[in-house]
């Protein structure tokens, strides 16, 4: 048979380069305004609470809760189709800003507590959520 | 000054919706336009502004060429995906309000059949889903299905919307495209059906999610003096609004997954068309997925929020129910020209026109559109 697809890369930005290479040391990067120091996701230019486009970027603790999240039956590109099916979660950090995982774990709830895992794949990072491990938060 | 009643849609216009059309993207606009202005008993030159619904078809200079237009006022794209054709109502009813112009034509076609086109490849050619290319394509997040899918899993977690109030939707518009020998979906389906239907994304099943199709729709939008020279019985845009959820290019961001624009912009329209929702006699409601329709009617104000799944069981959406919606068939079961058909389909209602699915005695209707990830339009629309 084939070799399967590679995975669509993310195109390259400069907005956004800090996160990706965050991403691939293994680390959850989120812009913080180096003005007011409100947290932002995903990478935009401006703080929309004081219009400053200076940035630190700082990691997340990676802890968060689950917001809600899909299982995906079909692929709709074909690098994904022999992972069928896959769960995208969609997590509340605890900084504030939401992001899009993928989960290999079990069933899912509103709410539930997760915490960061990245994976280091051929097409490049992949960030994850796991259970957040109770003794640990 | 209010824009309630300035403006009419003097005339519509459709192609046969296909699977699989041999004709472009250009040539199903053109179709669908010609058949516009000559409903609107206009000749093509007689057009002096134009809105091209997408950027896929073609633009106004093509109009200007292959109609021999010979002063075209106005012209604008507006990027926002399926709420584009109600929008664009906005911006016609704007611009012969204020006597910029007579005629403003939207028009829209496509043809997606090629692999290139699919759903899952050609939004990350929009810059309007650049985060989603950028942050969620490459962990398997590609198309709509899978991205509106949290918005409907968390509905159901927070409210008890259930997999039958899905059906329901889809049920409905499957039971009106039977009526429309225009609709492509020609096989009619029980909730069991739509339950049985293999999951896509879930809580998404392939019953849960519009058509990919082929076609071209069109309306003219005239100034409401104007619309009195037509040969059809004139639809008056009473209320129209647009709106955009708060991070309008991420769900993922967005403070409450389940907003949608829609919300902000229908207080809007109902209060310029002077109109509540108890007094809408039928509904064109954007359908990219049977969710999203569950979630404008709350928007809307039909019912609270997460009270719609409820709302739409026991046949309230059907021909003969409190709220006849999508009685073409919607994008789950006649046709997805981005809900261009919405707008036709209300229009056609309004002047009595519908056919086998015609709600008798229809005076007041409203259509929605749906667009990218969230933004949206109303237009509320009597005759008169």
């Amino acid at each position: 048979m084939t070799d399967t697809p590679a995975r669509p890369e993310p195109p390259p930005s400069a907005l956004s380069a800090a996160y990706w290479e965050g991403l691939r040391r293994g680390e959850l990067l989120l812009q913080v305004c180096a003005n007011c120091g409100v947290p932002r996701h995903y990478p935009r230019l401006l703080c929309c609470e004081c219009y400053h486009d200076g940035v630190h970027w700082c990691a997340a603790s990676g802890r968060g809760r689950v917001h809600s999240w899909t299982v995906a039956h079909y692929a709709y590109h074909p690098a994904f189709a022999a992972e069928l099916p896959y769960t995208l979660v969609t997590v509340d950090l605890e900084e504030g800003p939401r992001a899009l995982g993928r989960w290999y774990g079990g069933a899912l709830a509103i709410g539930l507590p997760v915490r960061v895992r990245i994976v280091q794949r051929e097409a490049g990072p992949e960030l994850c959520f796991e259970v957040a491990d109770a003794a640990a938060s | 000054m209010s824009l309630a009643e300035r403006a009419c849609v003097s005339g519509v216009g459709e192609t046969a919706y296909v699977r699989g059309s041999p004709k472009s993207a250009f040539e199903l606009q053109i179709e669908a336009a010609l058949a516009a202005i000559a409903d609107a008993g206009l000749r093509p030159r007689d057009i002096d502004g134009v809105i091209p619904i997408g950027i896929v078809s073609g633009i106004a200079e093509d109009f200007i060429d292959n109609f021999a237009i010979p002063d075209l006022h106005f012209s604008a794209v507006i990027p926002h995906g399926g709420a584009s054709p109600v929008m664009a109502l906005q911006a016609a009813a704007s611009v012969v309000a204020s006597g910029i112009c007579r005629h403003v034509l939207i028009a829209f076609g496509r043809n997606v059949s090629a692999a290139a086109n699919k759903a899952g490849a050609r939004i990350h050619a929009m810059p309007q889903f650049h985060y989603v290319t950028e942050f969620e394509h490459p962990l398997g997040n590609s198309a709509p299905a899978q991205i509106y899918a949290p918005m409907a899993r968390r509905h159901m977690e927070l409210y008890g919307t259930r997999v039958e109030h899905f059906g329901a939707v889809a049920v409905a518009c499957r039971e009106h495209a039977m009526l429309n020998e225009r609709a492509i979906m020609k096989k009619p389906i029980t909730l069991e059906d739509h339950r049985n239907s293999r999951l896509i994304a879930d809580p998404f099943r392939l019953l849960d999610c519009s058509l990919e199709s082929d076609g071209g729709a069109a309306v003219v939008v005239s100034a409401a003096a104007a619309g009195h020279d037509a040969p059809r019985p004139r639809v008056l845009i009473s209320g129209v609004a647009t709106g955009h959820p708060d991070s309008p290019a991420s769900i993922t961001q967005r403070p409450d997954m389940t907003s949608l624009g829609l919300a902000k912009a229908a207080p809007r329209a109902f209060r310029m068309a002077g109109v509540t929702p108890a007094d809408i006699e039928v509904a064109e409601i954007y359908d990219c997925f049977t969710y999203a329709v569950i979630r404008q009617l709350e928007d809307m104000g039909f019912c609270a929020k997460g009270e719609g799944g409820p709302f739409v069981a026991d046949g309230r959406l059907r021909l003969g129910g409190a709220l006849p919606t999508n009685t073409h068939g919607g994008l789950l079961s006649q046709a997805h020209v981005w809900g261009l058909n919405h707008v036709v389909e209300l229009v056609r209602q309004l002047r009595g026109e519908a056919g086998r699915a015609q709600v008798a005695g229809a005076r007041l209707g409203l259509v929605t559109g749906y667009g990218d990830l969230g933004d949206g339009a109303i237009a509320i629309m009597r005759r008169g």
